[in-house]
């Protein structure tokens, strides 16, 4: 399977080459360019996943394939850090779903970003995304997947600042790049703490290890927990970092500043997802020695989502609505993977169901979200605003959007036969084996889940008629937009039938996926309460939602404003750490190190005005010198 | 005997007109004094049987160089004018210096320069050996000195030239 | 008392004698540089020292080392260096004369900015 290594090679050198010839190159070349790529990748990628779901089982046990590997840097006797490229079940669906958003965001950008200024630079940073995300999934060791994860954070930062002489853009990818490198600091610790006790980064060695290799990891314990369990929450939380979870989720509302299909590509579908893939990857690990911390996940990634549910029936931007939407689920992933208790799937026991059901949503969270932010960008195009009260009425200017919309929408919300019902019930019943409380939590939510995003599509597609403004009537979008909501709507409907259990389980067998009726009642009820509740207040333009609003009142108004997190964490950072800590530093700075600097350059004025003097120009003072130097001299000399 | 009284008669000449040449009011009595100081001391060498230097002593030393001295006397003052000394503070240091250096320079000659050297009443050098010794290449002859010293006479003059030679009018209206 | 000079004057002149001299040719050449204004007595104050020098070369080739001859030529080559240093320096003496109206050390103080 050699020839993967041109699915991470082709991005790079596109991106080089799209980068580097400038303006050299035409627009159209450009996207031409990095779609041919793009569309070449998921060519690849398609193949691959044929060729290893075709070749490589073994006993019924999905293998992991290394096609390449080769040590980059030696550090220390033991420790080396490779680059390669590992697939297994997991990097193998992680690639189709990778190659094929980014397909669809490359096609979809023709004509959504069509005239725009910098679209050759818009490309370029598109490949390099996918590059780094590629390279991200495909690790074979710790170490090049945070290489590769701050390649991502990089890519997003460039991409969400896309509209530099934007304030608000260019303090938005800040603010992305920061949160997330704060988060990726103790990811770093994590990894080092974990690789100092097992004397490796390689996941070949970490993922079948045994007591022996964790031994010393798990012996040592620093304020009461083992230095693995320490080593194990760190690293998770470099992955909520880049997954948004609470509390560090507080830049990706904000990056819904960069172009819609930027947030389709990645702050939907992909990098989003990398921190579920990072724990994914480490699952056997976590499962097996640091239970939990695993625990401490699924609370977290259950927390996050509720949180976020509220926060998005509270938006009127419709992309910060879609954003919080994102949060919501990533929680329902995180929650998932929390909750399993094993590795071993099959009829008898269900330990990795969680697993399983993570994977699966993440498929067809993929698939629907980009669907959803994709359509969000057509009727942005269409309409020329992101707030909710500028639409209304749509339906009958857009039908092809409209249809992709709703389709999605249902996906979300777990009505069957779509996808999203098939992995959400997997969730669902996953949670129901943790506890029942965290199964019926997770239910509420995707009930919450269910009529925000019915809010948000009824008050674009139905409410009340559009106000046309200038003679501006908004039309369907382009075909090059709708062309991809097309293929995405397919796969929404068609995702759910995959036999997803067969691919890709935590253990590598196969299982197949059985319904549990009860869960499935109960969830599909859930989700038409609040659809229905969604209907009756916003299908028709009518006072209910203001009277509910004020009657919520105090909550109302904190949901809307997101809660005031960011207002907590600008009031830490300006008043305490600035004003307290840094403040110190500087007049430290300011006044002991650069004054002692400057004392000595003030000293040595001083000095040489002195000296000065010795220098008088006149000759007979210089022989006086000498001559009295001289004897100096000599009667040293003889004493 | 002979060579005892010399000796005295000429070294007092030294001592008391080299300490005259530097005290002196007038520039030009400055430079006589000099000038007897130079022949005295050639007259030094003659008896410690150094012909040669004694002949290059009158010739260079008190022929040239003084003559030089007294044209240059000439050239850059009006006659009759005095010396003014320099003004000396409370305490003339350079007397003291001076005075107290010789003392201790006198000191360490008295106490210590008593090894036994040879003094033999030989000949003088031979001319032969002389401009042997000056021209030759081999150990402890002086060719390349000798050369080196010649190319410096050269370049001195020619320096001399051009360091006091009058500004040409035609140069004098550039400037201006 | 006779038998003393009837010593003394058998004998040749004692080295010391000749350094003597020497030594009080230099001390007043250096008096002389540092207490006269004008450059061309200071330059005769020089002239004073290098002699003393040559002097004391030439004399210590007599009295310690006889048979050779390095004390000697190098008494001639310091004459011959001495020769050439006076004459540049009175070339300088008459530039500065020119500018000035007077050969006279303070003028010539100042050091360039």
């Amino acid at each position: 399977m050699d020839y993967t290594i041109f699915i991470l090679i082709l991005p790079l050198l596109s991106f080089l080459a799209i980068g580097l010839s400038g303006t050299a190159l035409k627009p159209r070349n450009a996207g031409a360019g990095g779609t041919v790529v793009a569309g070449l990748v998921t060519l690849l990628s398609y193949y691959t996943a044929f060729d290893y779901f075709t070749t490589q089982n073994v006993n019924g046990v999905w293998q992991s394939v290394t096609p390449c590997n080769f040590t980059w840097l030696n550090v220390g006797e033991k420790l080396h850090i490779d680059l390669g490229i590992m697939l297994d079940q997991v990097s193998v669906m992680m690639l189709v779903v990778i190659s094929t958003v980014s397909l669809m965001v490359h096609i979809y950008s023709l004509g959504y970003m069509k005239g725009e200024r910098g679209f050759g630079r818009y490309y370029a940073f598109l490949s390099l995304f996918t590059f780094s995300m590629i390279g991200l999934v495909v690790a074979t060791n710790i170490f090049q997947m945070y290489i590769f994860w701050e390649l991502v954070g990089v890519s997003s930062y460039l991409l969400i600042g896309f509209y530099y002489s934007k304030p608000s853009a260019v303090a938005a990818a800040k603010k992305a790049f920061i949160v997330t490198r704060f988060a990726d600091m103790f990811f770093l610790i994590g990894i080092l703490v974990l690789s100092y006790y097992t004397q490796t980064f390689d996941f070949g060695v970490l993922i079948p290890g045994d007591a022996s290799l964790f031994g010393p990891a798990l012996g040592t314990t620093f304020m009461g927990v083992s230095a693995m369990s320490w080593a194990m929450a760190l690293i998770f939380i470099g992955g909520a970092g880049k997954s948004a979870m609470f509390p560090l989720h507080i830049w990706l509302p904000d990056a819904m500043e960069g172009p819609t299909p930027v947030s389709a590509l990645i702050h939907a579908a992909t990098m989003v997802v990398a921190g579920v893939y990072l724990v994914a990857r480490l699952f056997p690990v976590y499962v097996g020695f640091t239970p939990e911390v695993l625990h401490g996940i699924a609370y977290v990634g259950a927390f996050t989502a509720m949180f976020a549910a509220v926060i998005a029936i509270a938006q009127t931007d419709i992309k910060r609505v879609l954003a919080f939407s994102t949060i919501s689920q990533i929680g329902f992933m995180m929650v998932a993977l929390g909750v399993s208790t094993g590795m071993g799937l099959s009829e008898h026991e269900h330990g990795g169901l969680g697993y399983m059901a993570s994977m699966f949503h993440l498929f067809t969270h993929a698939m629907f979200k980009a669907l959803l932010f994709l359509g969000a960008g057509s009727v942005i195009h269409a309409v020329h605003s992101n707030e909710m009260k500028d639409m209304g009425g749509l339906r009958r200017y857009m039908p092809v959007t409209h249809i992709t919309f709703l389709i999605a929408c249902l996906s979300i919300a777990g009505i069957p036969p779509f996808s999203g019902f098939m992995s959400k019930d997997e969730v669902i019943t996953a949670a129901y084996g943790f506890s029942t409380g965290m199964g019926v939590w997770m239910t509420v939510i995707a009930g919450l889940t269910a009529f925000y995003m019915f809010r948000l599509y009824y008050s674009i597609f139905w409410r009340k008629e559009y106000k046309v403004r200038d003679g501006r009537r908004p039309h369907e979008s382009p075909r090059s937009m709708t062309i991809p909501l097309l293929f995405l709507a397919l796969l929404t409907v068609a995702g759910g039938f995959i036999p997803f259990g067969k691919f890709v389980t935590a253990d590598g067998t196969q299982y197949i996926i059985r319904l549990n009726v009860t869960v499935a009642a109960i969830s599909v009820s859930v989700a038409l309460t609040g659809i229905g509740v969604a209907a009756y207040l916003y299908r028709r333009d009518n006072a209910y939602p203001a009277h509910l609003a004020k009657g919520f009142g105090k909550l109302y108004r904190a949901a809307s404003n997101r809660f005031y997190i960011d207002e907590l964490y600008l009031f830490i950072t300006k008043k305490i750490i600035f004003n307290g800590i840094s403040r110190s530093f500087a007049w430290f700075d300011r006044h002991v190190i650069d004054g002692a600097v400057n004392g000595l350059g003030r000293a040595t004025l001083r000095t040489s005005q002195a000296i000065r003097g010795l220098q008088s120009g006149s000759v007979q003072w210089y022989a006086w010198v000498f001559l009295l130097a001289t004897l100096l001299i000599t009667l040293l000399a003889i004493w | 005997m002979a060579e005892q009284i010399i000796f005295y008669l000429l070294a007092a000449v030294i001592a008391l007109f080299s300490v005259l040449a530097v005290t002196a009011k007038r520039i030009i009595r400055s430079a006589i004094y000099l000038l007897l100081v130079l022949l005295a001391t050639a007259g030094l060498f003659l008896m410690i049987n150094y012909h040669f230097l004694f002949t290059v002593q009158v010739s260079v030393y008190a022929g040239g160089i003084m003559i030089m001295f007294i044209m240059a006397i000439f050239l850059t003052h009006r006659p009759g004018e005095d010396m003014k000394r320099k003004a000396v503070g409370k305490i003339n240091y350079p007397a003291l210096l001076s005075i107290a250096g010789a003392a201790f320079c006198g000191c360490i000659i008295v106490n210590n320069v008593s090894r036994a050297y040879n003094y033999l009443k030989g000949g003088e050098i031979g001319m032969r050996d002389l401009g042997h010794a000056m021209l030759g290449i081999e150990k402890y002859q002086y060719l390349l000195p000798f050369e080196a010293i010649s190319v410096l006479l050269l370049a001195c003059v020619v320096g001399a030239i051009m360091i006091a030679r009058k500004e040409k009018e035609k140069e004098k209206e550039k400037e201006k | 008392m006779g038998e003393i000079i009837l010593n003394t004057s058998l004998e040749a002149v004692p080295l010391q004698a000749f350094l003597i001299v020497s030594l009080i040719m230099f001390f007043a050449g250096i008096y002389g540089f540092f207490t006269r204004k004008n450059m061309i007595m200071m330059l005769i104050s020089i002239e004073l020292i290098l002699n003393s020098v040559d002097m004391n070369f030439a004399v210590f080739n007599r009295y310690l080392y006889p048979g050779e001859m390095e004390g000697l030529f190098f008494a001639l080559f310091a004459i011959a260096v001495s020769a050439c240093e006076t004459a540049v320096a009175i070339a300088i003496v008459i530039n500065v004369y020119r500018r000035f109206g007077n050969a006279e050390v303070n003028n010539i103080e100042q050091m360039k900015e």
